[in-house]
């Protein structure tokens, strides 16, 4: 609740000059993500948003260690996340490393284990981490998310997508994450789900000051849920700073056009092609 | 009436509730009419009985008229005509309405010479003038490449050259912007905004974005559970919605604009095929709903500034715009 | 008024599967003979009655005698007891090891893949029977051998199967949740990779088990495989075929109609059983 009061001044997560290229058949190569920096407090909340092929996904997978950067690096507390201290072995580096950042994924049917009833599914976690995985930390945890008894023996596909994707959250949550990277996560969603999953994180991140990182496509979910905004474009950081000012008046051409793109109450899509217009010139 | 479709219901043998329950819609000549509902509404079944592809064993009552021929009566020939003519569907997936091997072009050159009534000399550049009207830069070009060369939004263009070859006069677009990105989404709607003017054409846009219906048709229909539970004008729809769940729609997706509001999510999930209902399909999840709403069996009830909501309580329901009390609003940062 | 229109019922309905039935029907018998083969056989594999050479059928050999008067019918018996268990040991060898190159291979990528896959891939076009010759040319002939050496020689098919299927597998998130939860590979691979394709795999094994028989019999025919006194089918129809010259037909034609029937049905099941498990051929 008081976490203002409480909040460091040093960043929780720090993002430094993000890269990768990926060499392509042909000989060419593709820069997905250019010198990607940002910073994200204890507790905060910030939106990645570009188009497909802007690099989005990649600097989520690179945060979470799925993808290795060619250059930069990712900090959680002030500790490089790639360097292994020496009075660690890599299994032990491995999981400390996950209780800094999880991650939800974009289709939440294929990011569950098909074999795994959602109790199994949490025990698993738990287990890894070594925590108690008893009955009972399983169910408080099936709780936190909007989640039953009749759901716990269920597998994925007796489940619905936002209820598949409730299980994913809790199994997130099962390692105490300081950071939960959601990679499109509510994009598979039905509408009416995905407010229910955006107020759950909204929840989440009040009672367990866990910081999020919302990488999405949907301009106006951003807009809802973070505090800072980094807009990306074929790799680059066009913009970023404060979401309110990014999404509400925003500087760069780009951020411009994507605004004018989006339906709302009086929209023209002849707006979009005059941004774009712009955009182009600029 | 360009199509007028009369208490359409669907029914499957094995499935608990109909796919569709008394569907009535109707689309003027120039009109762009949007049809709103998530997944299993029934929005996509609605739209695919207006080229009658039925799935297998189902039973249909009802009526949909295409220019006043009930397509449902239709066989053989009749129907071979009519989804060739009067009628196009442009899809979500452009790259799976293409055949990846073949050039773009020939895809609009079979589509032009099907019918019979064009040579392939004029079929080509015919071809080309349709590349061109949707506004592809260098259709000469484009019509010897092949769909991995194209991008998303270019193929969706190719797919509409396609759709507008048989100069067809209802245009049913089923998620046709959905996989695009937003940016690409708007040149799409702009094209088709573009199209509508020049050709007259009808649209059916269907989509399960209310926001992006609002904005861009003339008038909206949302569907719930396999039912048309509101109908008006897309300009009323931000301000006067009705229907509880049409309200719920609005208060739970995120906008711009308008940020104070906190997002009001509809409890429960949208029903399955499985779900089977007495009454109103909504009432589960309704705020306004009373006992008796279960076995009230929905039936549009008009509304004073045009348009229907099917919905008991209507006259005890708020007007306006949807305004919801700013509940959880996180601390700033 | 109110148009009613019925479209015919054409929903997939699955073909009955007699065939199928009837397959399953066979080997459970042939099962059931096999474990109660020292009930159900009128006398012992190996009793020879010299007196009693190339009896027809009827009287006291229902299916007749060989050359050394062993009884026909209580040969088949037993012998399907080896030539049963030798197929599954076999595929049991080569499933260890193809799974496991196939999903290393398929897991650690880069060079690791590139080498599994040109192995398996000149294995794959040597043909398995002359490498398991040469193999019993340096260890010398039995059955031990053969199925180990077709075991050997079986590998590189499920290596390869295995492969396509785990790298189908891996690329789905929940894989990479399981990465971002911290579990090491080999643990994601055993516990929950392998798991999940579990079905495919079994469902490829069984159509394979016809080929694992036939290829059994073919060494023991030639020589290779089992070695006489033993009543394996593959050594009873070479046993017997010096019999054709004599007239009698039964020696050769029994074990050979008990390898044909159980192959058929062995692979009509096999089939029906890979669709259903979901393995793709």
């Amino acid at each position: 609740m008081s976490a203002i009061e409480t909040r460091p001044e040093a960043p929780l997560l720090v993002a430094d000059g993000l890269t990768k290229t990926y060499r392509l058949p042909g000989g060419e190569r593709l820069t997905a993500a250019d010198r990607v920096s940002f910073t994200v407090p204890r507790g905060g909340s910030l939106g990645v948003v570009g188009e497909s092929g802007s690099g989005k996904s990649t600097v989520a997978r690179m945060l979470v260690g799925l993808v290795r950067p060619d250059a930069g690096t990712v900090a959680v507390d002030g500790r490089d996340r790639a360097t292994r201290p020496p009075s660690f072995g890599r299994a032990a580096h491995r999981l400390a490393r996950a209780r800094e950042i999880q991650m939800v994924f974009q289709d939440p049917y294929i990011s569950l284990d098909p074999r795994l009833t959602a109790r199994h599914c949490l025990r698993t976690s738990l287990r890894l981490h070594g925590r108690d995985a008893g009955d009972g930390r399983i169910a408080a945890l099936l709780d936190q998310v909007g989640l039953g008894a009749r759901e716990a023996g269920a597998r994925p596909h007796e489940l619905s997508g936002g209820q598949c994707q409730r299980l994913a959250i809790a199994r997130a949550l099962a390692v105490d994450p300081r950071v939960l990277v959601l990679d499109e996560a509510v994009a598979a969603l039905d509408v009416s789900i995905q407010a229910q999953i955006l107020r759950l994180l909204d929840e989440i991140r009040r009672d367990t000051e866990v910081a999020l990182v919302f990488v999405s496509h949907d301009l106006a979910v951003v807009r809802h849920i973070t505090e800072e905004t980094v807009v990306m474009r074929r790799g680059t950081v066009v913009e970023q700073g404060p979401t309110s000012r990014v999404l509400g008046a925003p500087e760069d051409p780009y951020t411009r056009l994507l605004l004018a793109s989006v339906p709302r109450r009086g929209w023209d899509p002849a707006d979009a092609e005059r941004a774009r217009a712009e955009a182009d010139a600029a | 009436m360009l199509l007028d479709i009369q208490n359409l219901t669907l029914g499957l043998p094995g499935a608990a509730r109909p796919l569709l329950a008394e569907v009535s819609l109707r689309v003027g000549a120039g009109e762009t009419v949007g049809l709103v509902g998530e997944s299993g509404s029934g929005k996509s079944t609605t739209a695919k009985t207006v080229l009658r592809l039925l799935p297998e064993a189902a039973s249909v009552t009802g009526r949909v008229l295409v220019d006043g021929t009930d397509v449902l009566a239709l066989d053989g020939a009749g129907l071979r005509a009519h989804r060739a003519g009067t009628v196009a569907m442009v899809h979500q997936d452009p790259r799976s309405a293409l055949n990846p091997v073949r050039r773009v072009g020939d895809f609009l050159v079979e589509r032009l010479t099907s019918t019979g009534t064009t040579d392939r000399r004029t079929a080509r550049a015919k071809a080309v003038e349709l590349l061109g009207a949707v506004g592809l830069s260098e259709p000469e070009r484009r019509f010897g490449q092949r769909p991995h060369e194209l991008s998303g939004g270019m193929l969706q263009r190719v797919v509409i050259a396609g759709a507008l070859a048989a100069e067809p006069r209802l245009l049913l677009a089923d998620e046709s912007t959905s996989a695009l990105d937003v940016t690409t989404q708007a040149e799409i709607l702009a094209l088709l905004r573009s199209l509508r003017e020049q050709r007259d054409l009808g649209m059916l846009f269907i989509t399960h974005d209310l926001h992006l219906a609002a904005a861009f048709c003339d008038r909206v229909y949302v569907m719930y559970a396999g039912r048309v539970v509101e109908q008006q004008e897309a300009d009323r729809l931000f301000t006067h919605a009705r229907h509880p769940y049409t309200r719920g729609l609005l208060a739970c997706s995120p906008e711009l604009e308008d940020i104070d509001r906190a997002l009001e999510p509809i409890p429960g999930r949208p029903p399955s095929l499985s779900d089977t209902f007495t009454g109103c399909p909504f009432a589960t999840r309704c705020p306004h709903a009373e006992p008796e709403c279960g076995t009230w069996i929905p039936e549009p009830v008009p509304l004073p500034g045009g348009g229907t909501a099917a919905c008991r309580r209507l006259a005890d329901l708020p007007e306006g715009p949807v305004e919801q009390p700013v509940l959880a609003k996180r601390s700033p940062a | 008024m109110t148009a009613a229109i019925t479209v015919d019922a054409r929903l997939p309905v699955r073909r009955r599967p007699v065939l199928v039935i009837a397959g399953a029907a066979f080997l459970a018998l042939v099962v059931l003979a096999a474990a109660f083969a020292p009930l159900l056989a009128p006398y012992a594999p190996d009793a020879v009655d010299l007196s009693a050479s190339l009896v027809g059928t009827g009287g006291d050999h229902p299916l007749g005698t060989d050359a050394s008067g062993q009884d026909l019918l209580s040969r088949v018996l037993y012998g399907a007891r080896t030539s049963l268990i030798a197929p599954l040991a076999l595929l049991a060898i080569a499933a260890l090891l193809g799974v496991t190159l196939g999903t290393v291979a398929a897991w650690r990528g880069g060079w690791v893949d590139t080498l599994v896959s040109r192995v398996t891939d000149v294995m794959y076009a040597f043909p398995g029977l002359l490498f398991v010759v040469l193999i019993i040319a340096v260890f010398g002939a039995g059955i031990t051998t053969s199925v180990l050496g077709l075991g050997l020689a079986f590998a590189p098919t499920i290596a390869k199967y295995t492969r396509s299927v785990a790298l189908t597998e891996r690329a789905k998130p929940y894989v990479d949740a399981y990465r971002v939860q911290g579990m090491g590979g080999v643990r994601i691979c055993v516990r929950h990779l392998v798991p999940n394709l579990a079905r495919s795999i079994v469902g490829y094994l069984v159509v394979l088990f016809g080929e694992a028989l036939m290829s059994l019999a073919t060494l023991s025919y030639l020589g290779f495989g089992s070695q006489p006194p033993s009543s394996d089918w593959g050594l009873m129809v070479q046993e017997g075929q010096a019999a054709i010259v004599q007239g009698a037909l039964l020696p050769a034609l029994v074990p050979g109609t008990a390898i044909a029937a159980v192959v058929v049905a062995f692979n009509v099941v096999g089939v029906w059983a890979a669709d259903r498990l979901g393995a793709r051929r």
